[in-house]
Formats: C-alpha cells, structure tokens, sequence
C-alpha cells in the first residue's frame, strides 16, 4: 500500500507514467474520454499533460523534450484530441505493485469462487497470465479469499436480483424468517435498494404489508420472486446505514445493559449507543431497541453474562422468561 | 512548485531509463539540480529516489566502473520497469474488469482500479458489461487487517494484543505473519508466534486496539511450502458439531428445524400448554448452550446431559438459585 503521506507530486508522476502508455496504445483518443478510462478529473488531466511538456531526454536541446499539441486542446482551434509525440521510451505502463498485484489476483480468486463452471475456466486463464506478469513481490499467495461458500453464493445471486428489481422497478415477493420471533412470513415490497452496515447487507424497501419501510437481511430471506407487478410507492434512494439502523425509526426504546466480559463481544457485533467502564471487567452498554423479543432472546443467549440496568420492567420481563424456562427442568 | 517537483521526478525517471549505463551522480545533478548546493542536493536526490521507488520504479544502484571509480551511477532497466506484455482475450479481460468491484475495502479497491489502469494502458479492452457472472465482495473490516497486509507483503514482525476468546484480559503478542485467510467469513493471520516459538493463527477481529510493527522489512523467511489455508484450517478452532435431542414447541424453533436430522411431531412435552415435537440436530457442539437459551421457554434440552446442565446452570444464575 503507498505511504499516507504520498505528495502532489509524486501522484503526479504516477497518473502520467500510466497516461502516456494509455495515450500510446489509444490513437486519437479525446481528453475527456482519457479522464473517464483512468478515473482523472479533465482538468487535471490537461495539467498533468502541461508537465510533459518540461520532461524529455537530458540533452537540453527543444527536440529533446516530449511535445504535447496543446492548441488542439486549449483555444479556438481546439478539438479535443491528446496528441504527444517523442516519449516513445514512456509507452509501456509501470509494472504492478506488489498491491496491486495481490489485490487483483485475490479479487480474481475470490471472483473464481463465485463463478460458474465455464467462468472459472477464463477466470483461471486471466490468472495465469496476470501471476506471470506479477512482480516477484507479490504475496498473492499468501492472502486466501477462501471460497465462497455456496450459501453466500445464494446470496449473492439473490444480491443481483434484488438490484435487477431495484433497476427495474418490479415488486418482490419475500419469505423472510425473523429469528427474534421466530417466525418466517411471505410479504410483498416495493424495493429501494441494496446497503450495508456492520457486515450484512439488506435490502431497503417499502413493505406492504407492514405499510412501512423496512429492511431485510438478505441472509436471512429464504426465498425472493421479482414480480411483473411495477412498484406502487414513489420510488426512493435506500437509506445511508452509517448513521445506524435505527435512524428512522421511531418505536425504539434506549437500554442499558451491563455485560460481563464473555458477553462483551456484543459491543463490537451490534450498533451501540455509547459504552462505559462498569464495576470491575463489567461495561455499561447503552443500546437503542426495536424490538424487545429480540432483546430477551438475546439476554438469554449470552445468560447470565448480560442484566438490564434500565428500564427495569424489562430486566423483570427477562427474569420472569428465564423462570418460565427453568420450570421446563423442574 | 509541486509542478517543478513533478518535472524533476520525471526528468530523472527518463534519464536513468533511456541510459544503457549507470549514469553518475555527478551527472545527474548537473543536469537535473544545476542551482543546489551539495547539501540540499544530497538531500533531495535521496527523496526524488525514494518517491520513484515508492511508486515501484525499480532504480538501481551500480559502479560505473569496477576498476577505476568508486562513485556510484544509476539506471533503471526498461524490462525491469515496465510491465511485461500481457495479451489477453476479450472475455479474459472482462473478468479481469469485474476485479474492481470485489474489494469492499478502500485502499485495495483502489489497488485493484489502478492495476486495471495499467493493463488499459497496455492497450487491453475491459469492457465489463458483457459479462453475467456473480460478484462475490471480500469485505475486510477489521482496523487491523491493513497492517497484517503490509506485514506479508514486506515481511515485517508484528505485536498487538489479543483476546481470545472468553479471556477476560488481552495479552501482547508477537508474530512473524505468514498469510491472512479468510474462513467461515472471518479473516485469521498465522504465522509464527515467536513468544511460543510456534506456528498460530489469530481471529482478526479479535485483534484489540492497533497492531504495531516490530522490526524491519524482511525480517524472516515464511517457510518453503507453506499452505496458509491448511495451516489456518488445521489450527483455527472447527466448528464443532454435535448430536443434540430437542423437544420443540410446535410452530417455533424455525432455524432448528430447517437443518434437522429428524423431526417427531406430537410427542409428549414438558407442559401441556401447546403440542411439543422432537428435534434431532447436528448443531449440539459449541454454541449450543446458547442458541437453545435464546429460545427460552420453547425449547427442551432432553440429551446430551452435558448440553442440559449447561442450560439449566446458566439460567438458575440468572433467577438468583444456586445450582
């Protein structure tokens, strides 16, 4: 990975060391379309030309300097073309880094395990050719993506789908399972989009049987049908999840639980309000609820490690539960 | 003035790459730093050289000549410094194309995006948009996956402190990492740990606070033939499964039964309130104990024992009766 602290200056080099070669290999190309392919503002695009034309062989004489058609690009005989001529010793692109080396062979690995027989065959061939092209540096090797196992794969067809009906515009038939009710339910929804937070992906749509937005955990939808039937609701952007999951909602409760350390885990797993230093190893966990079933189930899942310290009609909630159970044994 | 750097960077980049030779570095400034007293001279060369390298321009350091001069020259060898010829076929391309959206991570997203620039740079045409194929995302959360990364790429020592699981405390740890690999979703390193003078794979997201480096580049060797995948598969802790007998209260349960080995409906329960079914999984090994809680008053543990005292332990803890 390049330093933090990469200079102006030295990005600079960077862009031009890969546009020159770019140049080379796409005759006539316009600017604006050069800065589209290598992802440069056109405006800097046209900067970074300039400094070519101040770069050249050592000799010191005019022809000696790479030369750069700057009126077919500036003033009023412009038409858009990069023309550069004498820098024919920059036409080959800079080797790989060791990142980027690894980082494309892996992604290439990962994308193999999701493939399909036929792709995994050009997969391999695309594979071959970059790991011989790869510097000696690369530790491709040592970074394994590891397959993709087939319920992820499940997914991330489901994933495509659901981006299918989003672009389209169709409603989706569900059947979603809901572990804090322990329930599974067929809904229809009008989808908005695919986002994700903390590690799972959902699907952001308006559901009409609850008459609500809602969001579903993909992994956790067991069966999707795209329906003929266009969208009924005004289509909207899928909310942004970075702010948490509960921002729009409006039915939650805010908790404090204190959880001993092998409960402590949940911290990082769930979305907290905020933490604090408990008596001894304990911590004070604020936490917002939609849902109290799935809170109790929770408690229960990490007792007796995890007690609500407020509101305490729910700590009571959870004891009497935990009582109710502990008959089953008697 | 970023741009006179620009120009000087690259005005020394040409210079050492067209030369068949080591050019000298009395050359070199005289061309290239004509108004620099030695001092500012020595000091810039040195940065102008490592910002090539940083970039991965692979300049080298020679004599110029083995018998008269000790002073040192530079070049950088074309076949070193560009990449090699790749052709590749169009649906070759495309694949490699989709690479750029499998990274949910930004500094190797990035990576990958200016890895494919090069190759269009070479001419290649990524059209993507012709291929359907599913696009997997490697995610990589963990705060400290990008210095586990840098420390395979460079093999450099690391420290950090470390959970395991169901210690209360961390412990510092050191490690020479071999590889990272992803398992069941997770990203594990292993290497060799040097307190234990053992090979151990941690859980990254048990990582506690920032690893740190711990010693130079290229520090150890990974061992010839290492396969981090089976080292990680052979020492991360497996999944274990188990044979466990539950009596389930009817219409719930849903994710037991789904993977059950059997179901018998309509046996008799520990209540009478609603009918009870008998629910044979494979999912009674760690974890159990939990999954069975969170279902409180609707799941029965009738076997193993073992699974059945841990159930009825953890929830007498909780109702305040000692066990």
């Amino acid at each position: 990975m390049s330093t933090p602290s990469a200079s102006g200056a030295k990005d600079q080099v960077a862009r031009l060391l890969t546009l020159v070669p770019f140049l080379h290999s796409h005759d006539g190309v316009r600017l604006d379309d050069a800065a589209a392919a290598l992802g440069v503002a056109p405006g800097q695009l046209l900067s970074d030309l300039k400094v070519l034309l101040m770069c050249g062989l050592p000799g010191g004489y005019p022809d000696d300097l790479i030369d750069v058609d700057l009126d077919a690009l500036e003033g009023p005989e412009a038409d858009g073309v990069i023309r550069v001529s004498n820098a024919d010793y920059l036409s080959r692109p800079l080797r790989l880094t060791p990142t980027e080396a690894t980082a494309i062979i892996v992604a290439l690995r990962a994308l193999r395990s999701g493939a399909r027989e036929e792709t995994r065959e050009v997969v391999d061939r695309a594979l071959t050719k970059l790991e011989a092209a790869a510097t000696e540096g690369s530790a491709a090797r040592q970074i394994d993506p590891g397959e993709v196992d087939l319920e992820r794969l499940d997914q991330v067809r489901l994933e495509a789908d659901l981006h299918d009906a989003v672009a389209r515009q169709r409603q989706v038939r569900l059947i979603y399972f809901v572990p804090s009710r322990d329930e599974q339910s067929e809904r229809t929804v009008d989808p908005r989009g695919i986002v994700s937070a903390h590690g799972f992906t959902y699907l952001d749509a308006w559901c009409h049987s609850a008459r609500a937005p809602r969001l579903f955990r993909l992994d956790r939808i067991r069966e999707a049908a795209v329906l003929d039937t266009p969208v009924s609701t005004a289509p909207e952007p899928p909310r942004d999840l970075s702010e948490g999951l509960f921002k729009r909602a409006e039915d939650t409760t805010l908790v404090t639980l204190r959880v001993e350390p092998p409960a402590r885990w949940i911290v990082e797993y769930y979305p907290v309000e905020a933490v604090r230093p408990g008596p001894g190893a304990a911590l004070d966990v604020d936490l917002l609820i939609a849902d109290e079933r799935w809170l109790q189930r929770l408690l229960l899942r990490l007792a007796p490690h995890a007690r609500v310290l407020s509101p305490t009609e729910l700590d009571q909630a959870f004891t009497r539960r935990a009582r109710a159970t502990l008959s089953l044994y008697a | 003035m970023a741009v006179a750097k620009s120009e000087r960077l690259l005005n020394l980049l040409i210079m050492l790459l067209v030369q068949r030779h080591y050019v000298p570095k009395d050359r070199i400034r005289a061309i290239l730093y004509p108004d620099s007293s030695t001092e500012a001279f020595e000091k810039m060369f040195e940065r102008d050289k490592e910002e090539l390298r940083s970039l991965g321009v692979p300049i080298e350091v020679g004599n110029m000549d083995a018998y008269f001069d000790d002073e040192p020259g530079y070049r950088i060898r074309p076949d070193e410094f560009a990449l090699p010829d790749i052709s590749l076929t169009a649906d070759e391309a495309a694949v490699i194309g989709l690479a750029t959206r499998v990274w949910e991570h930004a500094r190797l997203a990035e990576a990958t995006t200016e890895a494919v620039r090069k190759l269009t740079a070479l001419g290649l045409p990524l059209d993507v948009s012709a291929l359907d194929i599913a696009q997997p995302r490697l995610s990589a959360d963990e705060p400290s996956f990008d210095l586990f990364w840098e420390a395979i790429q460079e093999r450099i020592p690391v420290e950090f402190e470390y959970r395991r699981p169901g210690a209360t405390a961390a412990t510092t740890r050191h490690l020479q990492p071999w590889g990272v690999v992803r398992y069941s979703g997770r990203w594990y390193v292993v290497g060799l740990d040097t307190d234990r003078d053992e090979e151990r794979v941690f859980r990254l997201s048990r990582v506690q606070g920032e690893a740190r480096r711990a010693g130079q580049p290229g520090s150890y060797d990974v061992p010839p033939g290492t396969d981090v995948r089976a080292t990680t598969m052979r020492l991360a802790p497996e999944p274990t499964t188990g044979r466990a007998v539950l009596l389930v209260r009817e219409g719930s349960g849903l994710a037991l039964r789904r993977d059950a080995e059997s179901v018998e409906p309509g046996v008799a329960g520990p209540d009478e309130r609603t009918g009870w079914d008998r629910v044979v999984t494979s999912r009674g090994g760690t974890g159990a104990a939990d999954e069975v809680l969170g279902y409180g008053p609707d799941v029965y543990v009738e076997e193993p024992e073992a699974l059945r005292e841990a159930v009825v332990h953890r929830l007498r803890a909780i109702v305040g009766e000692a066990s």
